[in-house]
Parts: structure tokens; sequence; C-alpha cells
């Protein structure tokens, strides 16, 4: 018995078992300390929303061997530019939240393009280049969102100033459209977000037939091994730059569906270490460096987003100080550092 | 085929332009940027000056882990915490002056070696990813940090001077004076030239260090992390205990850090306790990379070249975005890139050309491999 637990702990991991009884822990506390259970689960499903396609974006670089997408914020920045454009069209409502997918799209494809292309370069590097890339194309769209021409009042500073608001609200414009599409409501507490997950599984349906297809079975094959891949005829190169975009779109179409949640538009560096929240999430699922499942988003971002929404609330009531941030940046960050050793060991 | 001219190219003029392109580029900007913003050359000096002896030595720390073949050590950062913690406790004791900052040290210098020694052993356990495992050990570092110094001093650690710690009594405040310890070692010598103080005592330590790391690569241990920095595998066969040396070489990285915050705080005068360690990696390996360093190499003139060169732009950006555009916002922003894409740049250009003479090692040897076939082949024939 004692042998069992021991393996099951080796294979699930000890980091993430810790967390998951931490959550249980939290869950049966929660009412203890005078919370409701029903609000946090609702709570802990609309996070899951948000969150979901933005973790759901970095499987198809992992599965490709690009290594956890670091550079995450690329398609952050699509779906911003996406977003940004289309309010100052004035489009509203569905319509205005497809044209920011669409236009967010658009500009994934050309940054992923250019994405993959480099980390094609630097194979073996991606991780630390990807990091990297990632910040300084944050901190280069900081200079861009201050001299873009965009005109909309209710985007830029007010009283004749230039540049990008560093939040924009999209109340009035796409706010909630998915959120509220079908919502169910139950009492007064709970809010079921139909339109969101309903979103959310058509994106991942659509992922779970794109790795069925010829295309799909390439990326896994290249990710597996990639010179066995090429002597079967696979052009490697050009497989990992299809990840790569399909990467960047789906962390575009993902930022768009966490800011409709939201409400608001996110610029400047807001968008910065958006990349390891998401990570440590497909990571505490179950993924490792090499290897990332469907499953793993979907047990990942419950267990991260339900790690988020009950430690603020019932550590806060326990003892009576707000030690979530702290937490959250210990668990999400040593997640990553357990992945990021474990994945050698097993290798040599 | 484009990209293996560059690592073919035996033209040295071209070379240096590759090997050096990054100061290079950045001599360009400044050399635009300083006239843009107006600054006076005395001005520019006087900061040039401090900036020096202010971040030098941290840099100096990022050393000893590229000789030993790990890379930009990201986890500086951890030796800067220890270094605060430090601080934190003189100032609580409020022990003042020099004997401050040597206490500060002593304190520390037991949490750095710890936090090097564990920084080491998990870099062991990522071999060949050791700087994104670095740089993401430093975030997890951080946040145990925010939980000792945010709610475990003045609670579990005893804190007795209650005006650093936060109002609710436990947790100590985002801001501390060192305004006791404030540029005690800039100042421990005296000497002004033409009304510009010149800090002689810090300059003092920081050429020790740089004699130190001298004298220490020609040690035996040295050049154990040489071979280890060299090759793994030939250092194993050497007898040299490689895991060890690189535990050893993070460690000494990280004592020189935690004393290169110090110096650093001292200078400044005031500490953001939770802010004031968590740029400290970008920015001195960002200094270092813009000295003309690489992932594989770095020297001393590196460092120095790197900070002139680094904090010039630093000094000048803002007031260069503000006379280009009319706002200074812009050249904040174009620092926190300039920081950002230099790493970027750096990394990328060093693993690019790591594969492209992989690559071109695998085609000598398939080629060397042909050519002994062939040779045998016809040496076969000639029998019969």
């Amino acid at each position: 018995m004692k042998e069992k637990i021991k393996n099951i702990i080796e294979n699930v991991g000890l980091p993430r078992v810790i967390i998951f009884f931490f959550l249980v822990l939290l869950f049966i506390l929660a009412p203890v300390v005078g919370i409701r259970l029903d609000a946090s689960i609702n709570d802990v499903i609309v996070r899951f929303g948000m969150n979901g396609i933005l973790v759901l974006s970095l499987v198809p670089m992992v599965k490709s061997g690009c290594g956890l997408n670091f550079g995450l914020q690329l398609g952050i920045i699509a779906g911003l530019l996406g977003a940004v454009t289309s309010i100052e069209l004035e489009v509203t409502g569905f319509a205005g939240f497809f044209t920011a997918i669409g236009i967010a799209i658009l500009v994934a494809v050309v940054l992923g393009f250019l994405y993959g292309t480099l980390l094609n370069k630097i194979k073996g590097d991606e991780m630390v280049v990807a990091t990297y890339v990632g910040f300084s194309s944050v901190s280069f769209m900081c200079i861009m969102w201050l001299i873009l021409p965009f005109k909309s009042p209710n985007m830029i500073w007010p009283f004749g100033g230039t540049g990008l608001r560093t939040t924009i609200s999209n109340q009035g414009y796409w706010f909630h459209v998915l959120t509220d599409f079908l919502q169910i409501k139950i009492g007064n507490h709970i809010a079921f977000p139909t339109g969101t997950i309903l979103f959310f599984a058509l994106l991942v349906f659509l992922v779970w037939i794109f790795f069925r297809t010829k295309t799909g079975t390439a990326i896994v094959a290249v990710g597996s091994n990639p010179e066995y891949a090429k002597s079967c005829g696979v052009n490697v190169d050009k497989i990992r730059i299809i990840s790569v975009m399909l990467s960047t779109i789906i962390a575009a179409i993902g930022i768009i569906v966490y800011q409709e949640s939201f409400g608001f538009v996110q610029l400047y560096m807001a968008p910065l270490y958006m990349a390891f929240p998401a990570i440590a999430a497909l990571l505490l699922g179950g993924a490792s460096v090499g290897k990332a499942s469907i499953i793993n988003v979907i047990i990942g971002v419950f267990l991260f987003q339900g790690i988020l929404t009950m430690t603020p609330s019932v550590i806060n009531n326990i003892i009576k100080s707000d030690m979530s941030e702290s937490i959250r940046i210990v668990v999400s960050n040593g997640m990553i550092v357990y992945a990021l050793t474990r994945t050698i060991r097993v290798r040599s | 085929m484009k990209k293996q001219s560059i690592t073919k190219a035996t033209n040295p003029g071209v070379r240096f332009l590759i090997n050096y392109s990054v100061p290079i580029i950045f001599t360009i900007l400044i050399a635009f940027a300083i006239p843009l913003s107006g600054l006076s050359g005395e001005y520019l000096v006087r900061e040039l000056m401090t900036r020096l002896a202010r971040n030098s030595f941290i840099i100096l720390a990022l050393l000893i882990p590229v000789m030993a073949g790990m890379g930009m050590n990201f986890s500086i950062v951890l030796g800067a915490m220890a270094g605060e913690i430090g601080l934190i406790f003189i100032t609580d004791w409020q022990i003042v002056g020099m004997p401050g900052i040597l206490l500060a040290m002593l304190i520390s210098t037991p949490l750095a070696i710890l936090l090097g020694y564990f920084g080491g052993m998990v870099l062991n356990r990522a071999k060949g990813k050791e700087m994104v495992t670095g740089f993401m050990l430093a975030f997890l570092m951080n946040g145990i940090y925010q939980l000792v110094v945010l709610y475990g001093m003045g609670n579990i650690i005893p804190i007795s001077n209650s005006s650093i710690l936060l109002p609710r009594e436990y947790g100590i405040r985002n801001a501390i004076s060192l305004l006791e310890v404030r540029q005690v070692l800039d100042r421990l010598v005296p000497l002004k030239i033409g009304g510009i103080l010149i800090p002689v005592a810090s300059f003092l330590v920081i050429a020790t260090l740089c004699v130190f790391i001298i004298w220490f690569k020609k040690t035996k241990l040295g050049q154990e992390i040489r071979s280890v920095g060299q090759d793994n595998d030939v250092a194993r066969v050497l007898g040299i205990n490689v895991g060890k040396t690189r535990i050893l070489s993070i460690t000494i990285s990280t004592v020189l850090a935690c004393y290169g915050q110090i110096i650093f705080l001292q200078n400044i005068g005031t500490m953001n306790t939770y802010n004031s360690h968590e740029q400290v990696g970008v920015f001195a390996i960002a200094a270092l990379l813009v000295g003309g360093a690489s992932v594989s190499k770095a020297t001393i003139p590196n460092v120095f070249i790197g900070v002139i060169l680094f904090h010039t732009m630093f000094l000048v950006s803002p007031r260069a975005g503000k006379a280009l555009i009319g706002q200074a916002q812009l050249g904040e922003y174009f620092r926190v890139f300039v920081s950002y894409g230099v790493i970027a740049f750096s990394l990328a250009l060093y693993a690019w050309r790591k594969r492209v003479e992989k690559e071109n090692e695998r085609r000598k040897a398939m080629a060397l491999k042909r050519v002994l076939l062939q040779s045998t082949n016809t040496a076969g024939g000639n029998k019969f």
C-alpha cells in the first residue's frame, strides 16, 4: 500500500499532489469560515472560461517540441491590437467581438510566422529566448501604444493627451457578449457563463480535430522524434512554424475572450508576465516541457483557478491578511521550476 | 544558407562586427541620443561615475557562472534578496555607518551561501536550461521572500523597531530608509575633483574584486571551473566533480551579488523592500551583454564598457524621447525595451551560432566518415 502511494506520488509529481490537497482543504474550510461554496465554485467556472483558451494556446507548441511558450505575449499583443482596432471602428456586440478576433488572427499569423522562423534558428534554446522575445515585444508595444494613431475618445487619454490609456473599458462594445449568451442564473449567487464555456469547448474541439488531420499528426511526429519525422519526408521547420502560428493565433483569441469577460483591455506593461500563470496552469494539469494534452489544460485550469479563487477568500478569513498574492507567486513559479528540473532527469 | 556565412566569415573585420554588434549599435544610438538630450558633459560624467561605483560589483558577480558554462546567472536575484535581509536587520538594530554595512554583509553571507547552494542544486537538475530555470527560480524565491518578509518578520522573526514595520505590526514596510548608512562606503575616503565626489573606497572594493577574479581564474579551482565550462565530459574524465563545481560557481556568484546589492543600496539610500531586487538580474545581464559579452564569454572589460554604455543610454533616453516626440514616457519605455531587447538579441544570436556550429561539425564528421568508407572500399578492392 505504501509503495503504491509512493508510486502514485512519483507519477503525478509531489507539487501537484500538495497543491491538489491544498485546494481540497480550501474547499473544506470555505463553509467553516462562512464562504458560500456555490458562489466560489461559480467563480472558479467563470475564471475557467476566462483563462482556458490562453492555456489551450500552449498545447500546439509543446506538441511540436518547441517547449513551453514563454513568448505567449506575442499572441496577446495580436489580441490587443484586434481589440483596440474593433473599438476604434465602433463595432459593438457579437460583430465587434468577432471583428476583434478576425483582426487579431491576421496579426497573429504574421507575428507567429516571424516568431516561428526565429525559433527554428535557435532550436534547443527556445524557452529562454522566447521569454525575452516576449518581454521585449511587450515593451516595444508600449512605445507603439503611445504613438499609434488611434482616435476614439474612449481609448485615448482625455484632455488632449496622446496615446492610448493603460486600461480601456470594453463596456458598450463587446463586454460580456459571450458570458451573457444563454447564461443560466440560479438564485443570486450562480450565473453559469454558458457562452464562454461553449466557446472554449468549440476551440478545444477544433484543436482536437486539427490534431487528427495530416498536419496535426505531423506536428506530433516532429515533437516526439524530429529525425524520424524528417526521414518520413516531413518538412520539420515548416511544421514547427505552423505549430507556433497556431499557438499564437489561439493566444490572440484567448486574450480577447479574457477581456470580454473581464471588461477591460489592459495595455502597456500588463501583458508582461501573462505567460507564466498560463504555463503554470498547464503544468499543474500534468503536462511537462515535452508533453501536453487537452486534458492537462482542463484539469490544470480548474486547479489553478481554484487556488486563485479560494486562497484570497479563505486565507483572509482565517488569518486576516492577504497572503494570496505571495501564494500565487510561489505556486505558479514553483510549478514551472519543478517542470524545468524534472524533464532533464527523465531524459538522463 | 545566409546564416552559415556568418560563422564561416573568416574576414577579421566582419567577425569583429558580428561579435561586437551589440556594443557597436549601442554606441551609435548613444551618439545620436546625447546631443538630442541636451545634457551637459559634466553632468554625464558625474552620473556615470556614481553608476560605475554603484553597479559594477553586482555585474562582476555574473562572470564566474559564465566561466562554468552556465550562461547568464539570472538567479543573482537570490543573492540580492539575502543582502536586503541583512540591511533590514541592521536597520532594525539601528547600527549605523560603516559598521552597519559590514554587519549587514556578515549577516547575509551565510544566507547567500545557503541560497546559492540551493540555486546551484536546482540548476544542476536543469542542465542545458540553466538560464530559463534560473530566471524562474528568481521569481519563485521572490514569492518566498515575500512570505518571509511580509508575513514572517515581526511575527515569527522578531523585529523590535516598529518604524520599519507596517501599521498592522508585522511585515516590513514597502520602503526602508537607509539614511544612516547612506553612501558611507562612497564617502569613506573623501576626495573631490572639481566639485565631483569620487567614491574612492567603492572603486577600491571593485578593483579588489577584479583582482580576485583574475587571481581566481588561475587557481586550481578556477581552472576546474573553466574546464567544466568548456566540456562537461572532458572535465569528468579529468576527475573533476562537475556537479559540485557548478554549485560552487553559483554559490560564489550569489554571495558576490549579495555584497553587490548592499553596495548598490547604500549608494541609493532607500530600499524598496519588495521591488529593489526584482530587476537586478535583468539590468545586470543587459549591461554585461551591452559591454560585448556573450553567454559563453564575459570578461572584466565587458563589465565596465557595459556599465558605461548601458547607463549612458539610461540617462539620455527619457530626454531624447521628449525631444523627439515630446513625451518623456517614450524614452522610459524605450530603455525598458532596450534592456529586454538586448538580452533577447544576444541570447538568440548565441543560440543560433551554437546551432550552426553544431550543424557544421556534424557535416564535417559525416564527410570524414564518407572519405574513410571510400578509402577502405578502394583498399578492399585492391586486394583482389
